[in-house]
């Protein structure tokens, strides 16, 4: 088993023994722990990928990452400082719809260099060009609504990268879409991804998504009380065609692995859910 | 692949089928027909106006509901007088600076209650602790028969546009308020995050989310909050005024002059339209990103 070691440089983004409790809906005074006692810990340039079984509170600890969720117990450290409020350093690419509808693409792709006071002229720019870098030139003046699930998920990425985070944090960022046109954003964010490496936390629940795309895999348990249960290092050769990829041998070897490990987790999830 | 094949063609030859063809022209036949559907509009009106001519021209047909031939005239008027007296209003002017009165009274009544909605919709909805103190009131207030106020606003203000506008914007204000609060209210959680994760401000969630969808959520109100607009300078003229198109149709009335009541009625409704008219345009420019029902072309 390639349990991974602690990378040796500071880390870009370090979970430490984060805990959240959440108080509970039907019956006042008692708690949830959707994540109990995780460190979790990405080096700089690395692809992480979390997986675990469907309401395990992977979508909690992003948000504890990104600075939206306060924990309960522990720390987090970007870049080495502790982390107050939004965490400035990161990107976050939503599961759910995120674009603004009332911006067309152009609008939405440059909205985090208007907040930041970037002139007009030049934001507009970047903009068009980050749009034709994720394949949407001609689509500038279109509105959300008029741009298919795929297309939307591209501005959402053009969005994110245009201000070039230090670590991207994604939630699911293609489970919306249809296997095809996933494969080929999956391609695509790893094409971007190497001509610019930065931290990655990619969330998924689907594991092969995740070998193809990572350097470590990250098993969560079951919830409540989510904590890690295994780390994966995935020696792959880069770069990759997430095609391809799954048919390799020692994809098999390791996907045979990390789901031998996930299983058991999985069932026990699906009891749970069974049980609510 | 043959089979797949065979299987989208049995699919498609029902829909392309002359039956579905003609139901479909039949479906788009007025609306993508702008020169027709005027020509209807005009002939249905043309004949609601002779029906009414045929109806009230005294000797026209023999009387079968009143005794006396020009009873029916007396009581709803003609279209032939009506439309003498618009004449007379627009030519001789006598009418503008009524007109006039009643349209200011409108466009504030509309402007100030479109506004104060939007800001108190803003404020209590961004402001947990406000609206949970003002929520009864709120609610109290809109309940209430507010047409009972115009008499009051009379007194408090006087019989000058000041009152009007005040009742127009009584009516206005609950409209657009509780249209925009629930904009506000309603403003996807994931589109907030990820723009205060793309870094913006308080300030900046508050212009470039919060107001956006505050103002989409507005304009569906703003059709209705013309109509009420209109409603609240006309019903407070009619109530107590010198002036206004509201004052005419009083004035009409105390003397059973139904022809200038029904001019008076008609000139009120055709600039209703106007307004509408041109909120629908403005709604048009502003809220393009709006998904509409989507229409696929006919070959």
């Amino acid at each position: 088993m390639s349990v991974a070691v602690a990378p040796a440089s500071a880390p870009a983004l370090l979970l430490e023994r984060i805990t959240c409790a959440f108080s509970s809906r039907e019956r006042a005074g008692e708690s949830y722990t959707a994540v109990r006692n995780t460190t979790l810990s990405i080096a700089p340039g690395e692809f992480v990928s979390v997986v675990g079984p469907t309401g395990c509170g992977k979508s909690t600890l992003l948000n504890v990452a990104a600075g939206l969720l306060q924990p309960s117990s522990g720390a987090v450290q970007v870049l080495g400082a502790p982390l107050v409020g939004i965490n400035r350093h990161s990107g976050y690419m939503f599961q759910a719809e995120s674009l603004m509808p009332w911006r067309n693409a152009l609008d939405n792709v440059l909205a985090g260099l208007e907040f930041a006071g970037v002139e007009r002229d030049e934001s507009e720019h970047r903009a068009g060009e980050w749009l034709s870098r994720v394949g949407l030139s001609g689509f500038e003046k279109r509105y959300p609504h008029e741009l298919s699930g795929g297309m939307r998920k591209r501005v959402a990425l053009a969005q994110m990268l245009i201000l070039d985070p230090q670590i991207m944090l994604m939630d699911e960022p293609f489970s919306a879409l249809d296997i095809q046109t996933r494969q080929l954003m999956e391609n695509e964010l790893l094409e971007l991804w190497s001509a610019n490496r930065k931290s990655v936390l990619f969330i998924t629940h689907d594991l092969e998504e995740a070998i193809a795309l990572s350097d470590r895999v990250v098993v969560l348990s079951a919830g409540p009380g989510t904590h890690p249960i295994g780390e994966y290092l995935i020696d792959l050769p880069r770069p990759r065609d997430v095609n391809e990829i799954r048919l390799t041998p020692r994809f098999v070897e390791l996907h045979t692995q990390i789901w031998h490990a996930m299983k058991d987790e999985v069932l026990k999830g699906y009891a749970q859910s069974r049980r609510q | 692949m043959p089979k797949a094949d065979a299987n989208s063609d049995a699919i498609v030859v029902p829909v392309t089928g002359q039956n579905a063809v003609a139901k479909r022209t039949a479906v788009r036949s007025l609306r993508s027909q702008p020169g027709r559907l005027l020509l209807y509009h005009a002939l249905l009106l043309g004949g609601l106006f002779g029906f009414w001519y045929l109806m009230t021209e005294p000797g026209l047909i023999p009387p079968f509901y009143f005794d006396d031939p020009t009873r029916a005239k007396f009581f709803f008027g003609q279209p032939t007088e009506v439309f003498k007296r618009i004449w007379n209003w627009f030519v001789g002017g006598s009418i503008y600076l009524h007109l006039g009165v009643t349209l200011l009274e409108t466009v504030l009544a509309f402007a100030i209650g479109t506004l104060l909605g939007l800001l108190f919709g803003l404020w209590l909805a961004l402001s947990p602790s406000a609206s949970t103190l003002a929520d009864p009131y709120i609610k109290a207030m809109n309940a209430m028969p507010r047409v009972i106020l115009a008499p009051i606003f009379a007194v408090w203000f006087g019989l000058g546009i000041t009152s009007k506008v005040v009742f127009g914007v009584t009516l206005v204000f609950f409209i657009v308020f509780f249209n925009v609060y629930q904009g506000v209210k309603e403003v996807s959680p994931v589109v907030l995050a990820n723009a205060r994760m793309l870094g913006a401000s308080g300030k900046q969630l508050l212009r470039f989310v919060y107001l956006p969808s505050a103002t989409s959520w507005g304009f569906s109100s703003l059709h209705t909050a013309v109509g009420l607009a209109f409603v609240g300078a006309v019903v407070g003229e009619y109530l107590g005024s010198a002036r206004g198109v509201g004052y005419l149709i009083h004035q009409a009335e105390g003397v059973f002059d139904i022809d200038t009541v029904i001019a008076g009625i008609l000139v009120l409704t055709i600039f209703a339209l106007i307004l509408d008219f041109i909120v629908t345009r403005i709604e048009n420019r502003l809220l393009v990103w709006r998904p509409g029902t989507a229409e696929t072309e006919a070959l």
